[in-house]
């Protein structure tokens, strides 16, 4: 399975995808366009990566958080391309029997992804277009 | 020897490019092709840092020796999420 999409993301679907009968929480973390970053304002952002790789690091991720949290079943999907304010940019759903794993299952997906996945992201506004983190 | 370029984000737009072939000589080392980009490229000595490198789809160390046929990419900071 992919971990990438260019469609909208169906973030229940997903969840539905890892949810087992003996879970009895199921948390599932949506990434949202915002319309502000820096003091600046954003209309849209244009997402790229590098996508076998990005493929690979988001497994690496995946595995590594499920080795720490057996207990633990977790999906990730990540949007590409054009996203407008209010879309959803990545959906994570980790499910577990009990909430506080799944709890910290989450936030370890979500913070290591933007450390290590091959994806950028172009922040549009009214006043011109950027890319994010890599400033001259 | 041939070594495959892939150019992404920020890196794409500057050089207007996607990807490239490029001869290089033996015992050329990926950081050795940061060096031929900044100076093709000028505006990118404004950057604050080199990026990372990858080799054949796994960060790889600037140090790294290329071979014939790999695909070495830079990886400008992520910003994924």
């Amino acid at each position: 399975m992919s971990y990438l999409t260019d469609a909208p993301i169906d973030s229940a679907t997903l969840m539905r995808s890892v949810l087992r009968l003996s879970d009895g929480a199921a948390i599932v973390f949506d990434g949202v366009v915002r319309n502000h970053h820096d003091g600046k304002q954003v209309e849209s952002i244009f997402y790229d990566a590098y996508r076998p790789m990005a493929e690979k690091e988001i497994e690496k991720v995946v595995r590594a958080v499920e080795r720490e949290f057996p207990v633990v079943a977790i999906a990730v999907l990540h949007r590409l391309g054009e996203l407008r304010v209010g879309d959803v940019s990545i959906s994570i759903a980790c499910t577990s029997p009990h909430r506080a794993e799944a709890y910290e299952a989450s936030r370890a997906v979500i913070d290591r992804i933007k450390k290590t996945v091959p994806i950028w992201k172009k922040e549009r506004g009214p006043n011109g277009e950027e890319w994010v983190g890599w400033q001259t | 020897m041939k070594v495959r370029l892939l150019l992404f984000a920020v890196l794409r737009d500057i050089t207007g490019k996607s990807e490239a072939e490029l001869s290089l000589a033996d015992g050329t080392r990926a950081a050795d092709v940061w060096q031929l980009m900044l100076r093709d490229y000028p505006r990118l000595a404004g950057y604050s840092q080199p990026p990372l490198i990858a080799v054949n789809e796994n960060y790889a160390a600037p140090d790294t020796l290329l071979r014939e046929g790999d695909e070495l990419a830079f990886i400008p900071p992520v910003a994924g999420g």
